[in-house]
């Protein structure tokens, strides 16, 4: 397993000790699920998105199953961020940029009119790709979200910010140094900070855009491994530019290619046995 | 990257590399040259910073010799029955700076925030661009603005109003015994400072507002968050040592300005105003008017030492500043 090659707590301390990160379809990959028979979370369909008169997302269908991690693949700006950025509705901070579609989330499309867009995103996690702390303190961190939608004592937030932060392996890392500030963890602690402020408010989706493209190899690999415990409670998307990656952490993949769904299905088929060209091609590095 | 790897990259990285490419003989002379001509600019800066303290101490010495301490505890400024006193210039500046800062500050804030993060991309240039003019005109216009419009504003429409509604016996609004109908007052003084001292605050405080990452305010958005409690909770803390920054630019210039309140505070050079809307003067148009009047050498040199008591606090607060800028870069956002 990754983790066990990761000997150093302080990340990025001991980068030598990993030297490449192990191409190996994880056995904890789904194989044998019955797609149809699990419950999907999220249900895209036919969900165009727009940059002004820009068309950047064509037509996607997608399902996002319950406790499992579904990976987004593809080439850069094929519109992978831009497709996930669509389930919380992040995407309407910015003028001119719109969708339409249907993206089907607890019975109802979210991208009607008249959405509660805040409880959406709580229940939406977002994790980015540059690490993104607030600026206060640890424990303020991991708190901001618990604060904002929930009504707790003192007792009950400290309780459930040890919990969010034990979830993301960082506890030990940082029961000292609660009341320091965010950003003076280092690059991986940081994202695992963002991590623990996300699941700090039982979230039932964490998405996931690129969230090891800016920190080192041995952060990387714990934020997986961490990956691997938080699908047992919560349902993943990730993006990420990084075949091995989805390869080791997801259930399920989804190629993007220049805006449309080329081949969504199982992670063991789409890197073993891919029905489409596009995805063989991408998939063996014939373009990238 | 730790720093020692920095350095060792500072140390070894480039000097390799200049060992290598030797070749370029024309181009040897060009770093030394630029190294001397950027150390003389800033010598230059320096030397005329110490030599203007050197003159205005050297100039003030015979004031601070024969009047001493007293100087400074004195009330009133009448050359002509030998009071040399900078006590009601120093309380008049005080009053018209915090006046301008009480205003000018929370404005600042207000607008800098409109122009970030609510109005669209044209209207914030428009705006932006209409705050950054005010920067541009010369403080005598703002004088005569004053002088013209605010003057008979105040005295005939906002002193009668305020000081016959309940509020005018509050202390510092009751008119104290100079009371002139309080046209000419520290608070006019005070306004049109906040005027002058807006567009400063206000694009510094901008500046910091837009330096707050991309990222970090989605992560906010991202939590659920709405747009206020996005600039409350994160956009503020962040930039909060720019914007402490920013009050401290506005401080020093409202300490300094001369002309535009030379003409509004009063010219009240005898008492300490205890009331806004009292006349009253400040240290530096109290230099201003009364250069033409000073006939003895003393009077010449207690007027310097005035400028050196004016400097002295300008640098106190400039001091300040940097040291507060300097700790709230190395804690950035570590304030809980």
């Amino acid at each position: 397993m990754v983790g066990s090659k990761v000997k150093d707590s302080t990340d990025g301390a001991r980068r030598d000790v990993l030297v490449a990160p192990p191409v190996e379809v994880a056995a904890a990959h789904a194989t044998d699920d019955d797609f149809d028979a699990l419950e999907s979370v999220i249900s895209v369909r036919g969900l165009d998105f727009f940059y002004g008169k820009e068309q950047a997302l064509f037509d996607n269908d997608v399902d996002i199953k319950r406790n499992r991690v579904t990976a987004i693949i593809g080439p850069s700006g094929c519109g992978k961020s831009t497709h996930i950025r669509t389930y919380n509705r992040i995407y309407e901070l910015y003028r001119d940029h719109r969708a339409t579609g249907e993206i089907v989330f607890d019975g109802k499309n979210i991208l009607v009119p008249g959405t509660d867009v805040l409880d959406l995103r709580r229940r939406m996690g977002m994790i980015f790709q540059k690490p993104s702390p607030f600026p206060m303190s640890v424990f303020d961190n991991v708190a901001y979200g618990l604060r904002q939608h929930y009504k707790l004592s003192r007792s009950e937030l400290a309780d459930r910010v040890e919990d969010a932060l034990r979830r993301s392996a960082l506890w030990d890392e940082v029961k000292h140094k609660l009341g320091e500030p965010g950003i003076a963890l280092s690059g991986g602690q940081q994202q695992r900070l963002c991590i623990a402020r996300c699941i700090a408010t039982e979230p039932d989706v964490v998405l996931m855009d690129e969230p090891a493209s800016a920190i080192d190899p041995v952060a990387t690999a714990k934020i997986e491994e961490l990956m691997e415990s938080l699908k047992k409670n919560y349902t993943i998307v990730i993006v990420t530019h990084n075949m091995q990656q989805a390869a080791r952490v997801s259930d399920y993949t989804a190629f993007f290619y220049e805006g449309r769904i080329v081949e969504f299905g199982p992670t063991t088929q789409i890197f073993s046995n891919p029905r489409e060209k596009q995805t063989e091609d991408y998939i063996t590095g014939r373009f990238s | 990257m730790s720093t020692v790897e920095l350095d060792m990259q500072r140390q070894t990285g480039p000097r390799r590399g200049a060992a290598e490419a030797a070749p370029r003989r024309g181009h040897r002379f060009g770093d030394p040259v630029f190294r001397v001509l950027t150390l003389v600019c800033g010598l230059l800066v320096t030397i005329a910073m110490f030599t203007l303290a050197g003159v205005l101490i050297y100039d003030s010495w015979p004031a601070i010799r024969e009047l001493g301490f007293s100087f400074l505890t004195t009330v009133s400024w009448s050359p002509s029955s030998g009071s040399y006193g900078a006590l009601s210039a120093l309380a008049g500046t005080a009053l018209t700076t915090i006046v301008a800062m009480v205003i000018a500050v929370p404005l600042a804030f207000v607008i800098a925030l409109l122009l970030t993060e609510l109005v669209p991309p044209s209207v914030a240039r428009v705006i932006g661009t209409a705050v950054e003019m005010l920067a541009a005109i010369p403080s005598i216009i703002f004088g005569m603005w004053g002088l013209y419009v605010l003057v008979p504003f105040m005295q005939g429409t906002v002193v009668p109003a305020v000081t016959g509604s309940w509020l005018g016996d509050l202390p510092l609004i009751r008119p104290g015994a100079t009371f002139q109908g309080g046209g000419f007052s520290i608070l006019t003084a005070g306004l049109v400072l906040a005027v002058m001292v807006l567009p400063f605050i206000t694009a510094f405080t901008r500046d910091v507002l837009l330096m707050v990452p991309r990222v970090t305010k989605e992560a906010g958005y991202g939590m659920g968050s709405t747009t206020w409690e996005v600039l409350r909770r994160i956009s503020l803390r962040y930039a909060l040592s720019g914007v402490v920054g920013a009050a401290f630019i506005g401080l020093g210039r409202a300490l300094g300005e001369t002309m535009a309140v030379a003409y509004l505070v009063g010219g009240e050079f005898l008492n300490v105003p205890s009331s806004l809307f009292d006349p009253g003067t400040t240290v530096a148009s109290l230099i201003a008017l009364q250069f033409g009047e000073a006939m003895t050498e003393l009077d010449i040199s207690a007027l310097i030492a005035m400028g050196l008591v004016l400097f002295a606090i300008t640098m106190v607060f400039q001091v300040l500043a940097q040291m507060w800028l300097k700790r709230a870069q190395r804690t950035a956002g570590g304030r809980a």
